[in-house]
């Protein structure tokens, strides 16, 4: 055997090892799977990842009104809004939740996805609230709670991470409307050395001291702030800042009951059609049908492998993305097969017409793919372009579709063809 | 073989499919499932309702209920025994609330299978996106058709055999709209564009075939596509088929929501293989004749 198929066949034989542990996490053993204790740096959870539609659960797009928001504003106000909903999910505790923005000519979205929620409504309710924000001051009995002071987000025109100049770490400049620069200065000046605490949505964010009386309606807050932890500061201020009230654009609720059913009946789909496959390449083809099924099983187990891994969000519409695959991926080799009858047929001997079936049906074999891959790209819509479809039924199609492409190519092509010199004699 | 001397019969064939659907097309056209048109699609089980007998009182029933809250009902379709999918008007959270808790107090407990409401400006603007989508495809594809295949009559041919395909895959589902309500959605188009890319990859190994031929041997284009169809032909099936197996189980065996996206996908697939050998190669042929006869 050359060096290099025999490198190759051991890399290949490594690689599809891995894929048949990782396929069996989760059926055999814990899908919780931790290396670490071979000294291997991998801890991570390998079960397959199920979309809203097969476990139910809550997705909503909400739309941010911007009318009093200016032009510029707009990307921050649309930043706060997303803080301020993702803070809330994480109030419900909602196991990966999914809170992405997007923008659609003047329509500004946060696109919201609850897998496994038991009372939607509920949930919708808490996110839909637009945010509230107001400064509270200690009340003047000695009760040590926090008394509203009439200060609110509404006085607020914006928070901005700046920079201290002397220790140049990151601080939170606040500037005030005009109206609230006034009553900015009434609060400080009654509240010099105390605590003037901002809430936002009744929970507390910060609780600076007042040094001095503040006028002119800009004024800092200095502490330990990283960064990261300022910026997160000053999105929710902002969300107080630049209120944005938000409406339900699109709803959709699915029970638990709709989708475990539904993987049952699409897994049993998926076997029986595979069984169909198999008998018809087999009866065929003879052998060289067997090595072609051979190489199916092994695409099966590299693909499921790699859902896990990547990890692949499965939903319904993926799930027939993935079966269609399937029998996609059993064209390269039909292809093949034809072409090395057809070399027989003409006369060349059995190795020569392998390799040349092989060569030959490259050229139809890229093509077919590559008009596949063409379309699952504008599907897909990786870029993420505003003028495509981003909907996650279509999304998870075209990636099932698309990685069974690019798997199919290697498995019906490379691992096809080694397992034909191998055992094709 | 001598299989383009039966093209006429290959493109009866075609039109005794597509002129049904193509007049089910202007005279009913599609019907836009709430992805497009907007409004609220809401599955219910009622689980203390008796099985059968009693379901057109049920579906009055819920009438009522919506008409209460002033409310129009587009459509109550009983699913299974004890399931109702209701159609009507986009819905707020606050009237769905409402709807849920008048719902509970006429008919006892039920369990909401699946709720789904869109306002009707981002129909329109899923409808315009698709619309968008389909154009960029086609636009690929036919870039890319023109990449391979140099001569014109080889780029147009594969692309009427494409819409060919799509033109029956619409029609289609035009007249299954018409007669058993089946809507079109997001995933239909997504069927559409599956097909569109499979049609032509069909057909470009047919025409790979036929160039190939044309290229080592001296013969006329005619003989050469006869004998290309007559090699690529098993190849077209055989693969086909396998698609077939998969997507008739996944039709017969699962799940009933994904039922008619599936369907959509086999229709696709049957009618691409179709008009690669027997639409786009004698096509081939006629424009060839043409082209000889105005020489």
């Amino acid at each position: 055997m050359p060096k290099k198929t025999f490198f190759f066949g051991l890399t290949f034989f490594v690689f599809l090892v891995v894929a048949i542990l990782v396929d069996l996490s989760g059926l055999v053993w814990s899908a919780n799977v931790d290396l670490s204790r071979f000294k291997i740096p991998f801890k991570r959870d390998l079960s397959f990842r199920y979309g809203l539609d097969l476990q139910g659960g809550l997705q909503v797009v909400l739309e941010a009104d911007m009318s009093n928001i200016a032009e510029g504003d707009r990307d921050k106000a649309l930043e706060s809004a997303r803080a301020v909903v993702s803070r809330r999910v994480d109030f419900l505790g909602v196991a990966e939740p999914v809170i992405q923005t997007s923008r659609s000519g003047d329509s500004c979205r946060v696109i919201v996805e609850l897998p496994g929620i038991t009372d939607p409504e509920q949930a919708l309710l808490l996110i839909g609230q637009t945010a509230q924000l107001d400064f509270r001051e200690l009340s003047s009995d000695d009760t040590q709670e926090f008394v509203g002071t009439g200060l609110t987000g509404k006085d607020l025109s914006r928070a901005e991470v700046s920079f201290d100049p002397n220790t140049s770490g990151p601080q939170i400049s606040l500037s005030f409307t005009a109206e609230g620069a006034a009553k900015f200065e009434e609060v400080t000046e009654r509240n010099i050395g105390k605590p003037l605490a901002i809430y936002l949505d009744e929970v507390l964010l910060a609780a600076p001291t007042v040094r001095e009386k503040i006028s002119g309606g800009s004024a800092v807050i200095s502490g330990e702030f990283t960064l990261s932890s300022a910026k997160r500061v000053v999105t929710q201020l902002n969300a107080g800042a630049l209120p944005t009230p938000i409406r339900v654009l699109e709803r959709r609720q699915i029970g638990p009951a709709l989708g475990s059913e539904t993987v049952q009946k699409s897994v049993i789909a998926g076997l029986v059609g595979l069984g169909l496959v198999a008998f018809f390449m087999i009866g065929n083809y003879g052998r060289l049908g067997i090595l072609a099924t051979a190489a199916l099983v092994i695409y099966g187990i590299i693909t499921l492998a790699l859902y896990k891994l990547l990890p692949v969000t499965l939903t319904l519409s993926g799930i027939a993305g993935f079966i269609l695959s399937v029998g996609m991926a059993v064209d390269s080799n039909i292809l093949v097969f034809e072409r090395i009858k057809e070399e027989r047929r003409w006369g060349r001997e059995l190795d020569e017409a392998k390799e040349l079936g092989f060569g030959r049906a490259w050229d139809s074999i890229r093509d077919a793919n590559l008009t596949t891959l063409a379309t699952v790209f504008v599907l897909f819509n990786p870029l993420n372009w505003s003028f495509l479809v981003t909907s996650g039924m279509v999304r998870g199609f075209a990636l099932t579709l698309g990685l069974g492409v690019l798997i199919s190519l290697f498995t019906g092509v490379m691992v096809s063809r080694a397992l034909v010199r191998m055992f094709y004699r | 073989m001598n299989f383009m001397r039966f093209r006429k019969i290959y493109f009866l064939i075609s039109a005794a499919v597509l002129v049904p659907g193509i007049l089910s097309l202007i005279f009913f056209g599609l019907k836009p499932s709430i992805d497009f048109s907007g409004g609220t699609l809401w599955e219910i089980l009622f689980a203390e309702v008796a099985v059968g007998g009693q379901q057109s009182g049920v579906a009055g029933g819920i009438e009522e209920v919506f008409a209460a809250q002033s409310l129009e009902v587009a459509s109550v379709q009983p699913s299974g025994d004890d399931q109702f999918i209701v159609r009507t008007v986009p819905l707020s959270t606050e009237q769905h609330e409402v709807l849920v808790a008048a719902l509970r107090e006429r008919f006892g407990e039920i369990e909401e299978i699946k709720f789904e409401t869109l306002g009707p400006t981002l129909g329109r603007e899923m409808l315009l996106k698709t619309l968008l989508a389909i154009v960029l495809a086609i636009s690929i594809i036919l870039a890319y058709v023109a990449y391979r295949f140099g001569d014109l009559m080889f780029g147009v041919t594969a692309i009427l055999a494409m819409l060919h395909d799509s033109l029956i895959l619409l029609g289609i589902f035009s007249l299954l709209g018409h007669f058993a309500s089946v809507e079109v959605g997001t995933l239909f188009v997504t069927a559409v564009l599956t097909t569109l890319s499979f049609s032509v990859h069909d057909t470009i190994v047919v025409f790979d075939r036929i160039r190939e031929i044309t290229r080592s041997s001296p013969v006329g284009l005619e003989v050469a596509i006869d004998q290309a169809v007559g090699e690529t032909l098993v190849r077209s099936l055989n693969n086909s088929l396998t698609i077939i197996f998969m997507l008739l189980a996944l039709f017969l065996l699962g799940g009933e929501s994904l039922q008619w996206f599936v369907f959509a996908l086999l229709i696709g697939t049957i009618s691409g293989t179709y008009s690669s050998t027997f639409t786009a190669a004698p096509l081939l042929v006629v424009w060839n004749r043409l082209r000889l006869r105005r020489c």
